[in-house]
């Protein structure tokens, strides 16, 4: 232990899926409450609160959960960073107690997704009775569909196929990636908590309906109510602790967040490669672990055409060697690196602002021993991966406690 | 009948005899853009310059969108094409979008269509990428 440490005291994800009967506040406050039980400790005792829920479009959502789980009256940060909002909450209440502003944190993100149309984007305006430039591109009509797709599932699957094609890849760009997905979706059948817990053959996925090539359905992450929060305390406060928290208690070896730095061409397709590569780095810089030293990652597969190139990203295999490290299984659970042991986002689900904090709970789970049927034995260090469009990445490191 | 007043459906395209596309380069180091500039993500100039972006290219990744926003005809192929070094969004058009006609590497050059008429009778002409050779 170093006096700098921070420690995960409590952590919670909410069964992600269809819970019609809550709203954001509600899977909030289950996930804050469930937090705060597993660590131990109550709202008196938390100094700083950092929020997120994308979709909620209000600004003190933080402010309506306190109405909901406690007033304290202590500093809220309401923070929005895309599908990295979670882990942007988590690493604000973690430079909050780093800082020693406080010595309990609590980061929480919540969303309501079930039934949301995110696949297709949206709607496009009709045009105009005249043409009139607007906007920095000086468009006189809505540009989606018309110069390339705004879509996600259209944005990475090119994130994918650029891949392949940087890679002089000859296979079958679709079986491929049905394959990540037909592996996520066989590790979800483990997770009682995942949105879809159903294993689906290759053809199944083969053939479900098409998204935006390669994507196909079951490939694309899972829209899902759910929520998800954390208790960070200092190692000052950890050894006031009883000895069951100070044994269940996972280090935060490293937790870095970055943006996308200038490369050519990112401002025509989104480089979701060199902010995760960075993260990764200076995790592993800050962690002292190497990238073989990981028993499990949680790595951000909003579509299975991102799975692949953050094989590559993180370091996990060999420069430009993704295509073959996944067709050596080193990616399943029973793999060298297992990689979504949960059943990933396109299983587990992928609720906006709580997914960067449930990637966490999934490596504490197994950190702690506490995954039940889906463990992996013996993990003492995990990976958290989260990339939120726009950009901002988050990379969590977490260790078992010593 | 006189020829239909056109507009481009975005600035950086150049209608006339030989269409094509034009780029913000930055002056002080060379990176290049679609769209107005505040200035440069690169290294913080201000000083830009209009640059044309050659009409033929190479298909560097694509997609095939069936799913998308009412109203957006699909499918269609959305890619990136790199064009002499400068990479140009834009859709894979006058070719089948399906993975059997729409494939990486593939040689592609610049082409005009019509994207509607408005109300003073203006067409809006928009852009895509067609195959170099008939597939």
């Amino acid at each position: 232990m170093a006096a700098d440490d921070i420690w995960i005291l409590g952590i919670h994800m909410t069964r992600f899926g269809k819970r019609p009967e809550l709203d954001t506040i509600d899977l909030a406050s289950e996930a804050v409450r469930g937090a705060l039980a597993d660590g131990g400790v109550s709202m008196a005792d938390v100094g700083i609160l950092a929020a997120g829920s994308l979709m909620s479009r209000s600004a003190g959502f933080g402010q309506e959960l306190q109405k909901q789980i406690g007033q304290t009256g202590i500093p809220v940060y309401n923070v929005a960073n895309a599908c990295a909002t979670g882990a942007t909450a988590l690493r604000t209440a973690i430079m909050a107690v780093k800082a020693g502003e406080c010595d309990v944190g609590l980061a929480v993100g919540a969303e309501k997704l079930s039934g949301a149309g995110l696949l297709s984007g949206g709607s496009r305006p009709a045009d105009s009775e005249r043409w009139t430039p607007s906007g920095r591109q000086g468009a006189v009509a809505a540009l989606d569909g018309r110069v390339g797709t705004e879509t996600m599932p259209g944005v990475f699957a090119q994130v994918g196929m650029q891949y392949l094609n940087q890679h002089a890849y000859d296979g079958v760009p679709l079986e491929l990636f049905a394959r990540i997905s037909e592996k996520n979706h066989a590790h979800s059948t483990l997770n009682p908590l995942a949105a879809y817990t159903k294993a689906m053959s290759l053809e199944e996925i083969m053939g479900d309906v098409m998204i935006a090539y390669p994507n196909t359905r079951p490939m694309c992450s899972a829209n899902c109510d759910g929520g998800a929060a954390a208790i960070v305390v200092s190692d000052a406060k950890l050894k006031t602790l009883d000895p069951d928290q100070r044994r269940r208690a996972v280090k935060v070896a490293a937790s870095v967040l970055t943006t996308d730095p200038w490369q050519e061409a990112c401002q025509v397709l989104p480089d979701v490669n060199t902010l995760t590569r960075n993260a990764a780095s200076q995790a592993y810089e800050a962690a002292g672990v190497s990238p073989s030293d990981l028993d499990l990652v949680e790595l951000h597969d909003c579509f299975a055409t991102a799975e692949l190139v953050h094989y590559d990203n993180l370091m996990l295999c060999e420069p430009g060697d993704a295509v073959d490290f996944f067709e050596s299984g080193a990616t399943s659970r029973d793999g060298a690196t297992p990689v979504n042991v949960s059943g990933g986002l396109e299983s587990k689900g992928h609720p906006i602002a709580a997914t960067g904090i449930a990637n966490v709970w999934e490596i504490c789970h197994h950190l702690r021993g506490e995954a039940g049927d889906r463990q992996i034995e013996g993990a003492t260090v995990g990976l958290a991966h989260v990339i939120g469009l726009g950009q901002a990445c988050g990379v969590h490191i977490l260790e078992k406690a010593a | 009948m006189a020829k239909a007043k056109q507009v481009p459906l975005v600035d950086h395209l150049v209608l006339g005899e030989r269409p094509h596309l034009v780029a913000n380069r930055c002056r002080q180091c060379g990176a290049r853009y679609f769209g107005r500039r505040s200035g440069c993500a690169s290294c913080f100039g201000v000083d830009f310059e209009q640059v044309e972006v050659p009409t033929k290219g190479e298909l560097e990744t694509f997609t095939i969108v069936s799913m998308a926003a009412p109203g957006i005809p699909v499918p269609f192929a959305a890619g990136v094409v790199d064009c002499g070094g400068t990479q140009v969004r834009g859709n894979v058009i006058n070719t089948e979008p399906d993975p059997d006609h729409v494939r990486l590497g593939m040689k592609l050059r610049l082409a005009t269509h019509v994207v509607g008429v408005d109300a003073d009778g203006t067409e809006c002409i928009g852009y895509g990428f067609e195959p170099l050779e008939a597939s």
